[in-house]
């Protein structure tokens, strides 16, 4: 009897563990092909003999310095980190004061209209790219980074509105009711209470913001195709390209160093992510 | 310092009235407890006085002037919410001083009156803490410091008490009440706990359904109930009730209701009294049963010193005679209104 | 003791108490972002409505109205039609794939185990990742010639080199991978989505539940389930929706075919209003992901308003 358990349990682990190790290898592998692609040589890529998962020739830095001194990738870098803080201080600054005035002020109205605002974060990039480029014509922004600045906000702002919503609405009202009794106004106790004590709920906004504009695709395709104007996740895919060949090493790359930060943010921020986007639904 | 004076004030949410009409004068440093059951609107009624809600209609009188229409920052008073709101990003002394900044006072003097309000309540020690590292009794004094430091036009308080334990709550209600009376501040306290109303308020006013159904002296609250709702909600056990006289009523505490042999001098009226059971609860007994003749929706109880009772008296299961003494006999109308007897 | 014209500041303006009205103050701050997104969500779709009924060519930008011609001619062309299949074979491939990934995946981490913590790091990587990245790896990785998948079968003896599979030159094995691909991209995000609504269970139920008997089936799919289907349901919507109106997957790896074999809509959308310039026809095929949105939409909003009561 006793000897069935144990190897009924041996059974359980193993195929337990073998799962863990299934879904490991599913999320991780692309990263780690990313990973040893871009430091290898380029006659061990193109080499269909050679075991392909660890390194026949010795690692080399040849792509990462080809990346940073034939190509414009510091100018789509530093594109996207321009483009990222420009498109976090305007969602900032109209999504905070929205999204506690929903949450406080506008009472089953902003229930409504919360939902409302979220609703247009599911109108897609390729139902409006197309106005949105005669809009960006007439503004003489084609072909600008500047674009992406002027649209990447339609979908940020709705989408922070509705976590903000979740974390004021997480916050006990008294605080702001005490501070307009001493003497605040209205807007007085959102700035001197509701921003400082929701801080942590508006960092994670603005990681978030961040790595959304990263990952934005189909409007940086559609409205830039100057290279020195693209953000790095459209130059890494697109621009590596000469004509049929691709450089494989590079592409890697880039796409590794472009990757490393946004994994970074979403871990640590994941938890108080969800429960902002649940709080924004459950009261 | 002043006068909170409101006259038939109406909130409604939608179509819901939480406060139906309430016209209320607190003179200036009575300390008035607002006592009621939970959603009677006494909470509402606070927040209207303070400005956080804004009332349907009806005049809100502070200091004599008219203040419907100012925000809260503009009326001058204080209150003290029911975990008192102090602002956790602050220091101990940055939230007393925060309702001085908001006013623009000069530097010099908002140290000053740092100073001043917290040696009034002993906390000094405390000022470079922050609200997270002091314990619930030093919170309330952080929250009375605050409250005092502008030297409010009158102090609103909302179920202070409500957050701490029983042993606190006694020493804190005597904090509040001394406090009160050493500054002479006009006091609005709302609560549900008529321990606390009886023994704080210089008057009560009881309110049910968003209605003032008495103000009184807690004396006059208890010994003379405007009605049915008042004479039932205060006092524990509760007063008696019975069907008297086709449609009215007839009420007694249940301290006045004795074996006859209890009940020596003056006028009684005598009751027969069937013992159901009864509660021994060391400096009382209390003992229920039903009146011969008497209808009522709850047991009669009777409160009795367990000292001067003899058991015999009160045996469960027979019947015995009870007495009150006619000055302790109240009488309803079949409204519930109090009446002279009839 | 002070006075009261001392506590009781003068009113400085009239404005200056007007800003105290809560739905006034309330209005103006929510404006500036109503403001945004009705200028540049609200407008443009509306501006995509009409350039569907018109003739605008970015050759030839007249706005003359046409009607529903533009529908016509995008319905009657089997090209679109082979579109319009291909999206919904693509949608429902990849999100049915996604949550069966998802509901596993997230069953796995509810244990603890030595290093979860880095697993669940781990395993987040796919959704966290901008997507055009994560797909030019997977794109090297069906590389014609030095697919790592191909040369795993080959080296394990499944198949040879001469009859290597052409994962993205095959119309059924191209379309297979972006579906592999788009859900590799969500099943992260399909568990942290059970994830979140399982903690949310509370635990006295699951307790309940165990004491009254009910097993690991019982307890899982008539007591968790039902209880977590709302929170899933909705990051099933965003699911659909991200997918369905997608572009960066299939233009980077297929670039829609082989002979518009993974053409889906928003490509269509792109190739036809921006590559070629024809915008109104591009608008018409774009706006056929409007009927799915609304219908996803008013399920999602009817999810929503139950959760309330």
């Amino acid at each position: 009897m006793a000897r069935t358990t144990t190897v009924g349990t041996i059974a359980r682990e193993t195929s337990f563990y073998s799962a863990v190790v299934f879904f490991f290898v599913l999320a991780a592998f692309p990263f780690y092909w990313m990973l040893i692609t871009s430091f290898k040589s380029n006659s061990d890529l193109y080499n269909v003999t050679n075991i392909p998962f660890w390194f026949n020739d010795p690692p080399t830095l040849e792509h990462f310095r080809y990346l940073f001194e034939k190509t414009l990738f510091t100018t789509w870098l530093l594109n996207s980190l321009i483009i990222g803080l420009v498109v976090t201080a305007i969602t900032l600054v109209t999504a905070l004061p929205a999204a506690y005035s929903l949450a406080r002020m506008t009472g089953k109205n902003g229930e409504a209209l919360g939902i409302g605002i979220f609703l247009t974060y599911l109108v897609p990039p390729t139902l409006l790219f197309l106005p949105l480029s005669r809009v960006i014509a007439i503004l003489g922004l084609q072909n600008s980074m500047w674009a992406l600045v002027l649209v990447y906000p339609t979908f940020t702002i709705p989408f922070c509105t509705w976590l903000l919503m979740g974390f004021f609405k997480a916050m006990p009202r008294e605080i702001e009711e005490a501070a307009i009794v001493d003497g605040c106004s209205l807007f007085g106790a959102f700035v001197k209470m509701a921003i400082p004590l929701s801080l942590p709920g508006i960092l994670t906004t603005v990681i978030f913001t961040f790595t959304l504009t990263l990952q934005e695709f189909v409007y940086a395709l559609t409205f830039v195709s100057a290279s020195d104007q693209k953000p790095i996740t459209l130059g890494v895919a697109t621009d590596l390209i000469r004509g049929d060949v691709f450089y494989w090493g590079e592409i890697m790359a880039g796409a590794l160093i472009a990757s490393i930060p946004v994994a970074i943010a979403y871990n640590l921020f994941l938890d108080r992510f969800i429960s902002g986007i649940t709080g924004g639904a459950v009261k | 310092m002043a006068a909170v004076v409101t006259q038939d004030i109406v909130k409604k949410f939608g179509e819901v009235p939480a406060v139906n009409g309430i016209s209320l004068t607190v003179p200036d440093g009575e300390f008035m407890v607002l006592l009621g059951p939970s959603g009677c609107g006494k909470t509402t009624y606070l927040r209207i006085i303070c400005g956080l809600e804004q009332q349907t209609s009806g005049d809100l009188l502070i200091g004599g002037n008219v203040v419907n229409d100012l925000p809260p920052r503009a009326r001058g008073v204080a209150m003290m919410f029911q975990s008192y709101g102090l602002y956790p990003h602050f220091t101990v002394r940055n939230n007393i001083a925060f309702p001085l900044k908001t006013q623009h006072v000069p530097h010099d003097k908002i140290e000053k009156q740092v100073q001043w309000a917290s040696q009034l309540l002993g906390i000094n020690h405390l000022l470079d803490r922050r609200p997270r590292q002091l314990s619930g009794g030093e919170r309330q004094r952080v929250a009375l410091a605050r409250a005092l430091v502008r030297e409010p036009t009158a102090l609103l308080l909302d179920e202070p008490l409500s957050n701490l334990d029983a042993k606190l709550r006694t020493m804190a209600r005597q904090e509040i009440k001394n406090f009160q009376q050493r500054v002479g501040l006009t006091t609005i306290y709302v609560t549900h706990d008529q321990v606390e109303a009886m023994g704080m308020g210089d008057r009560i006013a009881v309110i049910d359904h968003g209605n003032v159904r008495q103000v009184g002296t807690p004396t006059e609250i208890y010994n003379d109930p405007a009605d049915l709702f008042v004479a039932t909600f205060v006092g524990s056990p509760p007063m008696n009730i019975v069907s008297h006289n086709g449609g009215g009523y007839l009420g007694f505490r249940p301290e006045n209701f004795l074996p006859k042999s209890m009940v020596e001098d003056g006028a009684a009226t005598e009751f027969k009294f069937r013992v159901d059971r009864s509660e021994y609860l060391g400096a009382e007994r209390i003992v229920y049963g039903v009146m011969e003749g008497f209808e009522s929706k709850q047991l009669i109880t009777a409160k009795l010193p367990p000292a001067h009772v003899d058991e015999s008296a009160i045996r469960p299961g027979e019947w015995h005679p009870f007495a009150v003494k006619n000055s302790a006999l109240r009488y309803f109308d079949k409204d519930g209104n109090r009446t002279s007897r009839h | 003791m002070v006075a009261i014209a001392d506590s009781v500041p003068k009113a400085h303006s009239r404005f200056h108490f007007i800003l105290d009205r809560r739905d006034v103050l309330g209005s103006l701050m929510v404006a500036p972002a109503i403001l945004y997104v009705l200028l540049l969500v609200g407008v443009p779709f509306l501006m995509a409505v009409y350039y569907s009924m018109s003739a605008y060519t970015i050759y030839n930008p007249s706005w003359s109205f046409v009607g529903l011609s533009n529908f016509v001619d995008v319905v009657e062309n089997p090209a679109f039609r082979q579109t319009l299949y291909n999206t919904f074979i693509f949608t429902f491939g990849s999100q049915i794939l996604g949550l069966v990934l998802g509901k596993f995946g997230a069953l796995l981490l509810l244990r603890p185990f030595p290093g979860r913590k880095f697993v669940r790091a781990i395993i987040i990587l796919p959704w966290a990742v901008p997507i055009a990245l994560a797909t030019v790896a997977w794109q090297w990785m069906f590389d014609s010639l030095y697919s790592v998948i191909n040369w795993t079968l080959i080296a394990l003896g499944f198949i040879t080199r001469a009859n290597a599979p052409n994962w993205l030159g095959n119309p059924d094995l191209a379309m297979l991978s972006i579906i592999v691909v788009n859900a590799w991209r969500f099943f992260p995000f399909a568990i942290v989505i059970f994830l979140a609504g399982i903690t949310a269970v509370p635990q006295d139920v699951i307790d309940a539940a165990t004491v009254d008997g009910a097993g690991f089936w019982r307890k899982n799919y008539q007591i968790i389930v039902p209880m977590i289907l709302p929170i899933v349901a909705i990051g099933l919507v965003f699911g659909i929706v991200f997918t369905f109106t997608d572009l960066s997957i299939v233009f980077l790896m297929t670039n829609g075919g082989p002979v518009g074999a993974t053409s889906v809509l928003g490509f269509a959308g792109f190739q036809t209003g921006i590559t070629s310039g024809d915008v109104s026809h591009g608008a018409a095929i774009s706006l056929f992901m409007l009927p799915v949105l609304l219908v996803v939409v008013i399920f999602m909003l009817r999810f929503i308003r139950r959760r309330e009561i």
